[in-house]
C-alpha cells in the first residue's frame, strides 16, 4: 500500500515538475500580433528558424482584415500584454507614438547597428517614423504594400478582342498606361460575353465599414492631384483637399463605379475583389499586392493567364499609388521586450529577408529588392518594384481614425450612394477633417 | 412569517453563525439576500450610465487615456444637435422602426388570428412560423445578404421571375432605394413570430363565453372582431409595439451585418453612427452625450407609450 502511495506521489510530482518546466519554457514565448491573411501564414513558416536558432517559441495572434483595427487597438489602449510584437497598420503610427504604446528603436538601431538607410526610403518613412521625415523610429518596415492591379492576361490576348478593341478605341488591347485608358478597357469587357459567362469591367474598393472606399479612391485621387495639406502651410486643406483636380479624380471614380463593375460591388474591399477575380467575373481587378503571389498561383486566373499593372497616371501626367502595408514594433506594455528586440534583430537581418520574399512575405530591404534578380523573381515583382516607387499614404496622425470616418463617409455618399456632387463631398471632407484637427489643437 | 423564517435559518446554521443570524432583523436579512444582486447592477448598470452622463461633458477619448481630460459643459450636446448628419441618422431610425413595426404588427396578428382558429396542423404551422425567430441575427443576416445577392441570390432570381427585370438589376443591398426595404424585410421575416406569440397569448386570453353571448345576439364575424377580439387583444398588441419599438429603436446587428449602413449613409441608424464614433473615430465623450440623447429619447417616448397603454388596459 505503501509503495502504491509512493509511487503515486512520485507520479503526481514528476507531472508538476514536467508542468512546471513546460511552463517556464511558455514563459519565454513571444507573441506576435497581425492580420490574418496570406502574407500571415508565410511569418509563421518564417518564424520557425527563429525559434529554432533562439530557443525563444512563438505564438501567433491573427484578427482578420475587418476586426484587425478595432481589435488591436482596443488591445493597445487598453495597455494590454497579449501583444509582444505587433504589425500594426502604417497608419497607427502617429497615435502609437504619441501615446506611448510602441517601443522607440532608435537606441536599439544603433546599438545592433540597423540602418533605416538600408530599407526602401518609402517604407521608413511610411511604416517607421513618427512624426514623418523625421529619424524617429517606432517600427521596423516589414511588409512592403502597395495598390496596383492585375488584369486578365489570357482575354486581353484573344485576337477577336485585340481586334474589335483596335477598332473601337484607336489603340490597342493592352495594360493601361492612363486612366482614361483604364476606363475605356473596363467599358469593354463590362457586360461582354466570354466563354459564355457574362464578365464586368474593373473590381474597385468601395466598402464603407474600414477604410476601402478611401483606400480605392486616394489610389485614383494621388494621380489627379489632390494633395492632403498645402505644403508651405501644414494642415491648410482648402484648395487643396477640395480642388478642381481633386473633384476631377473623385468625379472619375464614381464614373468607373457606375460603369464597369460587377452588379452589386457596393460594398467591396479585399476579399470580396479577390474573389471577383478569381471566380472570374472581371477582367481588371484594383487591390493590394499582397493578393498578387495567392493570385499567381490560382489554378483557374493564375499562371499565364494573370498579368499586374502598376496604377496608371492622372490627366496631368502625375503618377502615384496608395501605400499599404506595415511595420513591425516592439508593444511597450510587454514584459517580454528583450526577446521581442531580438525578434527584430533576426527579422533584419538581410538572409532572412530574402526568405521572407521567397515565402510571400514582400521584403521592405534594399539589398532583396534592388537585388539584379528581384524583378524576373516573381512575375509581379517589377509591378510591385514600380509601384513601390510611387506610393503615397492617408493621414497618419494621431487622429488618423476620425480623418478616416470622414472620408469613408463622404467618398461613399457621393461615389455609391450618389448624393451631391464630387464638389461637395470634398468640401465636406475638408469641413471635417478641419474639425478634427481644431478638435485636436492644431488648427 | 418573517419572523420565523428568520428563527429557521437560525435554527439550521452552525451556533456561531445562528447567534449573528438572529441578532439580524428580518429587513437585514432581506437586504443580505439581495444585496450581491444589487451590487452587480450597480457595477454593471448604473455605474456605466452615470460615468457615461459624466463622460458625455467632457473631450475623453479611449484611445488617449494620457491626455488631460477638459470639461466642456453642454458642448457635445449642442454639436449633436445641431449636427446635420445625427438629423439623418435619427431619421432613418425612425422610418426603419415605423415600417418594421407596421408590417410586423399587422402580418403577426393575421397570423396569431389563423393560428388560433386551430386548424388541423395549426401547431406544426406555429412551430415552423417561429423558427426565423430562433435563429441567431447574425446568421440570417448572413444568409439573406447570400439571397440579396444579384449575381446568386435567390431573392433576385424570384423577382426577376415574377417581375421580369434581369436578376442582376435586382440588387437590394447596393441600391439607394431599397437597401432600407431590404433590411425591412429582414426584420419583418425574422420578428414577426415573436409579435405573433403575443397576440396569439392575447387571443387566447379571450374567454369563449363572450363569443358565445355574441352569437345569441346574432353578431356577424365581422362585428365579433371589431368589438370583441380587437379591443380585448389590443392590450397585447400594444405591448408588442412596444418591445418591438425599443427593440428597433437600438437596432444594430442586422443593420451592420447586411449593408454596413451603406450604400452611402442611406440606412445608417442611430445605432450604428454611435458605434462608428464610440469605436472607430473614439471620439467617448461625444458619443457618450449621444448615448445618452438616445436613452432619454427611448426612455421618454417608451414612458408615454406605456401610460397610453395603462389607459387602453384600464377600458
Amino acid at each position: 500500500m505503501k509503495s502504491t502511495l509512493k509511487l503515486a506521489l512520485g507520479l503526481a510530482s514528476a507531472i508538476f515538475a514536467s508542468t512546471a518546466v513546460s511552463n517556464v519554457a511558455h514563459a519565454e514565448d513571444l507573441t506576435l500580433c497581425w492580420a490574418a491573411w496570406d502574407p500571415a501564414n508565410a511569418l509563421v513558416e518564417l518564424s520557425k528558424d527563429f525559434t529554432k536558432e533562439t530557443g525563444i517559441g512563438m505564438k501567433f495572434e491573427f484578427v482578420p482584415w475587418t476586426n484587425y483595427a478595432d481589435r488591436f487597438l482596443n488591445e493597445l489602449n487598453s495597455h494590454g500584454k497579449l501583444c509582444d510584437l505587433i504589425i500594426g497598420d502604417s497608419q497607427w503610427i502617429g497615435g502609437a507614438a504619441e501615446n506611448g504604446h510602441y517601443v522607440k528603436l532608435n537606441d536599439f538601431f544603433d546599438k545592433e547597428k540597423i540602418s533605416m538607410d538600408d530599407f526602401v526610403p518609402a517604407t521608413v518613412v511610411g511604416y517607421s517614423e513618427w512624426p514623418k521625415n523625421t529619424p524617429n523610429y517606432w517600427a521596423l518596415p516589414a511588409m512592403g504594400d502597395v495598390v496596383g492591379w492585375t488584369y486578365r492576361k489570357d482575354w486581353f490576348s484573344r485576337p477577336e478582342l485585340q481586334k474589335e478593341f483596335k477598332e473601337k478605341y484607336g489603340w490597342d488591347l493592352a495594360p493601361p498606361t492612363t486612366f482614361d485608358q483604364l476606363k475605356q478597357i473596363a467599358e469593354f469587357f463590362q457586360k461582354r460575353q466570354i466563354d459564355g459567362k457574362t464578365v464586368y469591367g474593373a473590381s474597385i474598393y468601395t466598402e464603407r465599414g474600414s477604410e476601402g472606399i478611401t483606400m480605392g479612391a486616394m489610389d485614383v485621387l494621388y494621380s489627379y492631384g489632390f494633395q492632403y495639406e498645402n505644403p508651405k502651410k501644414p494642415y491648410e486643406m482648402e484648395g487643396f483637399v477640395n480642388s478642381e483636380k481633386s473633384v476631377k479624380g473623385l468625379e472619375f471614380y464614381k464614373a468607373l463605379y457606375d460603369c464597369c463593375t460587377p452588379p452589386g460591388a457596393s460594398n467591396s474591399y479585399m476579399g470580396e475583389g479577390v474573389d471577383a477575380f478569381k471566380s472570374g467575373q472581371v477582367a481588371m481587378h484594383m487591390n493590394f499586392a499582397f493578393t498578387w503571389p495567392g493570385l499567381q498561383k490560382d489554378e483557374n486566373v493564375g499562371g499565364d493567364k494573370i498579368g499586374y499593372f502598376v496604377n496608371p497616371k492622372g490627366p496631368d501626367g502625375d503618377q502615384f499609388a496608395q501605400l499599404g502595408g506595415q511595420g513591425i514594433s516592439v508593444v511597450s506594455y510587454s514584459d517580454k521586450q528583450e526577446s521581442a528586440l531580438k525578434y527584430i534583430k533576426w527579422f533584419a537581418n538581410k538572409d532572412v529577408q530574402a526568405k521572407w520574399w521567397s515565402l510571400g512575405g514582400y521584403s521592405c530591404l534594399n539589398s532583396v529588392v534592388k537585388d539584379p534578380k528581384f524583378p524576373s523573381s516573381q512575375p509581379y515583382a517589377q509591378a510591385f518594384l514600380d509601384s513601390m516607387a510611387i506610393v503615397k499614404d492617408f493621414w497618419a496622425e494621431p487622429s488618423y481614425a476620425p480623418l478616416l470616418q470622414a472620408s469613408q463617409k463622404r467618398f461613399h455618399d457621393y461615389v455609391v450612394a450618389g448624393q451631391g456632387s464630387p464638389k461637395d463631398a470634398l468640401n465636406g471632407l475638408v469641413k471635417d477633417w478641419t474639425q478634427v484637427f481644431q478638435d485636436d489643437g492644431k488648427m | 412569517m418573517l419572523d420565523r423564517t428568520a428563527d429557521n435559518v437560525a435554527r439550521a446554521t452552525p451556533e456561531p453563525l445562528a447567534k449573528k443570524i438572529r441578532g439580524i432583523s428580518d429587513k437585514g436579512l432581506a437586504w443580505l439576500f439581495i444585496s450581491p444582486t444589487i451590487l452587480l447592477l450597480l457595477a454593471i448598470n448604473i455605474f456605466p450610465l452615470f460615468w457615461a452622463i459624466y463622460l458625455s461633458f467632457t473631450n475623453f477619448r479611449a484611445n488617449r487615456p494620457n491626455e488631460v481630460v477638459k470639461n466642456l459643459g453642454l458642448a457635445n450636446y449642442q454639436r449633436i444637435l445641431g449636427d446635420q448628419d445625427i438629423w439623418i441618422a435619427m431619421q432613418t431610425t425612425a422610418h426603419f422602426v415605423f415600417w418594421t413595426i407596421l408590417l410586423q404588427t399587422v402580418i403577426g396578428f393575421t397570423l396569431a388570428w389563423l393560428i388560433d382558429r386551430k386548424f388541423r396542423g395549426h401547431a406544426f404551422w406555429t412551430t415552423i412560423i417561429l423558427v426565423p425567430m430562433m435563429l441567431s441575427p447574425a446568421v440570417v443576416g448572413n444568409f439573406w445578404r447570400f439571397l440579396y445577392e444579384p449575381q446568386i441570390g435567390l431573392f433576385s432570381y424570384v423577382v426577376s421571375f415574377v417581375t421580369g427585370i434581369p436578376p442582376t438589376n435586382v440588387q437590394m443591398l447596393s441600391n439607394v432605394e431599397l437597401a432600407p426595404w431590404a433590411i425591412i424585410i429582414v426584420d419583418t421575416w425574422m420578428w414577426t413570430p415573436y409579435v405573433m406569440l403575443i397576440c396569439l397569448a392575447g387571443l387566447r386570453s379571450i374567454p369563449e363565453y363572450i363569443y358565445e353571448a355574441a352569437e345569441v345576439d346574432r353578431a356577424s364575424n365581422w362585428r365579433q372582431f371589431w368589438s370583441i377580439t380587437l379591443p380585448m387583444a389590443l392590450p397585447f398588441i400594444m405591448l408588442a409595439v412596444l418591445f418591438r419599438g425599443i427593440e428597433n429603436f437600438k437596432m444594430f446587428d442586422m443593420v451592420n451585418l447586411l449593408t454596413g449602413g451603406g450604400p452611402g449613409s442611406t440606412t445608417e441608424v442611430a445605432s450604428i453612427t454611435l458605434k462608428r464614433q464610440a469605436f472607430e473615430s473614439w471620439r467617448t465623450g461625444y458619443s457618450s452625450a449621444f448615448a445618452i440623447i438616445l436613452f432619454v429619447a427611448v426612455f421618454g417616448l417608451a414612458n408615454i407609450y406605456v401610460k397610453a397603454l395603462n389607459k387602453v388596459k384600464q377600458r
